[in-house]
């Protein structure tokens, strides 16, 4: 620290100081941390980047670096602090990664600053999933929850409403969405599972899982309620209070009659109880999926004919972000949607915001497989080269417009958000 | 001292206590009076009663782990701390036994949940070893992710707590009153009870102050032993906190720090 401190005083101490208090406070709460501050003698491009590990890989920064000369120091924490910080500390991040739900918490706090559309090079090619809520087909996907369209844009530089049409300013710049559904072992289930109301099945007692963030895991919760037939939501993502009772009282009894083996937080504990075998069939995402799997255990993200539960995140700044600052932090998003950042990410399994810059960035067999829900004619590799699925495999559940089409749901945060953690709360106590 | 005292216990505590007066919404608190903080808390505490609300609920089976794990440590660290201190002859000797007691917290807590999981899972060491010995026919499911494997976590992580103080108070112990009962004809049990423990004492409260705190607060250990399924005060406190209700845990955490003092 002392070197890269007396190096770093002509760029900004304060900012060195401040990253490593940042980064204590944050051992503290979530353990990894990735972009520790170092030098770059020549080049004073900073941008501190916060968000959750989800997208945050060193590849993507060494590319940056090498291609704008920006050099990005990763600021890792759970969807939880990433909100916490932005409310309690504006100043400690320049650019902000997360997810469109927590924009219901994250605007009215004034503390984060729209992105102009104009200036985004490829704004007008992000896939219309965002833009209108349709496939680039144009299909129309569900809106229930608090959908990306319906929080994308602002009334104006400093308003804290949303606009229902579009305007130039843009909340959240968008990177990365995928659709989220249960996780199962085929080999020990040994059936085949084509619905949500399986979560609940006595047959998996003590062998379920579901996911204990509150405002995902009550979405999950309601696919499943919603597909036993007890109640059809007016909106998932919005319940009344008397949805979230009933819904709760389901997952309760359903709990005191010991169906779930564990809660889980963290993707990596969702890995280690599905690897164990000590669950069978739980709530997942896609990376603890290929995690299991290239262990060797066979592990499938289950397509079901209810639909999939989705999420979606994107970019803005700090509200202490401005003049050089935010030039680079506008040319690091117009980096991002280029391409190559894009093809990163669609080869771990979730889906770019830009599809044709991304496409341009990856082989016909790679976009065929992730894609187009191609059987892969070589074999499928992982960013770092190790081999994900052999020649001939097929993607769960298809392909882009065969998964994003079927979405049902969004992730949310309801009206009743305050009434849903409480009674969240009794579930997990009960 | 009644500066430093004021300043960093009574002035942080008098914060505390103000703030769980205000009203909050998502994003910001809302320096207003309110007792929102509370009602939402104890919501339901009285209507429900003779049957408990889920908050008191919660402190009761917090109050529960704790109990349980105090006894444990007590009887394990008062009886590791006994052989340190008058079964190990040598100083060298006591030095690295003591040493070796804190291996527990060379591992971090996901470490820790990744080795119990192939020892007391379903298909671990345990339930494997006892089903090869025919004493079991079926995987036991309580060995894991149950209040079980919460509290065998805490005991394992907080012993160390109580050996220390407890074989620090026992090592002052005079030599020579432990050769004047034997002298005077008290049995081991009686030397035990009326000279070792009475001169133990600082040591035993010390220890017990730690443990108990500690468990009180404790929401990581709960969340990963328990399967994330048993509630605690500590775990309570959190998950409002993610959500971002910094006033409503206020009234608890008064609780839990008055109970820290």
């Amino acid at each position: 620290m002392t070197k890269s401190s007396k190096l770093n005083r002509g760029i900004s101490r304060r900012a060195v100081l401040k990253g490593a208090a940042g980064a204590a406070g944050l051992a503290a709460g979530s353990g990894a941390i990735t972009g520790f501050p170092y030098v770059q003698a020549a080049d004073p491009k900073v941008l501190r980047y916060l968000g959750t590990a989800v997208n945050e890989g060193d590849e993507i920064s060494k590319k940056c670096l090498a291609d704008t000369g920006i050099k990005i120091e990763y600021i890792t924490a759970t969807t939880d602090d990433v909100t916490k910080r932005v409310i309690t500390q504006p100043n400690s991040f320049d650019v902000l990664d997360t997810e469109y739900f927590s924009l219901k918490k994250l605007v009215p706090s004034g503390n984060i600053f729209a992105l102009d559309a104009k200036k985004i090079k490829e704004f007008d090619n992000i896939t219309p999933v965002f833009t209108k809520g349709q496939l680039p087909n144009g299909k129309k996907i569900g809106d229930q929850g608090t959908a990306p369209w319906k929080v994308l844009y602002l009334e104006g530089a400093n308003s804290k409403t949303f606009s229902k049409t579009p305007t130039e300013f843009v909340t959240l710049i968008p990177t990365v969405y995928n659709a989220d559904t249960l996780g199962i072992r085929p080999d020990l289930i040994k059936r085949p599972i084509s619905s949500w109301t399986e979560l609940l099945n006595p047959e998996f007692k003590g062998k379920a899982s579901i996911l204990n963030i509150p405002s995902i895991g009550i979405m999950d919760a309601a696919m499943v309620v919603e597909a036993t037939g007890q109640h059809t939501y007016a909106d998932k993502g919005n319940m009344t209070k008397a949805e979230i009772d009933l819904t709760m009282k389901i997952m309760t009894e359903a709990k005191k009659a010991g169906q779930f083996r564990a809660f889980w937080k963290d993707f990596n504990e969702s890995g280690n109880l599905m690897a164990s075998g000590e669950t069978v069939i739980q709530s997942m995402w896609s990376p603890a999926v290929t995690k299991v799997r290239s262990m060797g255990i066979p592990c499938v993200f289950q397509p079901l004919k209810e639909g999939y539960r989705s999420w979606a995140s994107g970019f803005c700044v700090s509200k202490a972000v401005s003049g050089a600052k935010l030039d680079w932090a506008y040319e690091f998003v117009n980096w991002y949607l280029s391409g190559w950042a894009g093809a990163y990410l669609n080869r771990q399994g979730y889906y770019s915001a830009v599809l044709s810059t991304a496409k341009a960035n990856m082989t016909a067999d790679e976009w065929g497989y992730w894609m187009e829900g191609k059987a892969a004619v070589s074999d499928i590799k992982a960013p770092d080269g190790t081999v994900l699925e052999k020649a001939g495999a097929k993607r769960d559940g298809g392909s882009y417009d065969d998964r994003m089409g079927a979405v049902a749901c969004w992730n949310a945060v309801m009206d009743e958000n305050d009434y849903m953690v409480r009674k969240w709360n009794e579930f997990i106590a009960a | 001292m009644m500066l430093v005292f004021a300043l960093f216990f009574l002035l942080p505590l008098l914060f505390v206590t103000i703030v769980s007066a205000w009203d909050y919404n998502e994003y910001e608190m809302i320096p207003a009076f309110s007792l929102r903080g509370y009602t939402d808390t104890f919501e339901g505490c009285i209507v429900e009663l003779p049957n408990l609300c889920t908050i008191l609920k919660t402190y009761l089976k917090t109050l529960e782990l704790c109990l349980l794990t105090w006894v444990l440590t007590l009887l394990i660290g008062f009886t590791v701390a006994y052989f340190l201190a008058f079964h190990v002859r040598s100083k060298t000797w006591q030095i690295v036994l003591t040493l070796l007691c804190t291996i527990p917290f060379w591992t971090s807590n996901v470490i820790r949940m990744i080795a119990w999981i192939p020892l007391l899972g379903r298909n671990g060491l345990v339930n494997r070893g006892l089903e090869a010995a025919g004493l079991i026919k079926q995987p036991l499911e309580w060995l894991l992710f149950s209040e079980f494997s919460v509290v065998l976590a805490l005991v394992h992580l907080f012993t160390f707590f109580m050996v220390v103080p407890i074989f620090n108070s026992m090592i002052r112990i005079d030599k020579r009153l432990i050769e004047a009962a034997y002298d005077a004809g008290a049995t081991g049990w009686q030397t035990l009870v009326n000279i070792i423990i009475p001169l133990a004492k600082p040591g035993i409260v010390i220890g017990s102050i730690f443990v108990i705190t500690i468990v009180m607060g404790d929401f990581v250990t709960v969340g990963v032993m328990g399967g994330q399924q048993i509630a605690s005060a500590g775990k309570i406190i959190e998950a409002r906190l993610n959500a971002l209700q910094f006033p409503a845990p206020r009234p608890m955490r008064s609780s839990c720090s008055a109970s820290r003092s």
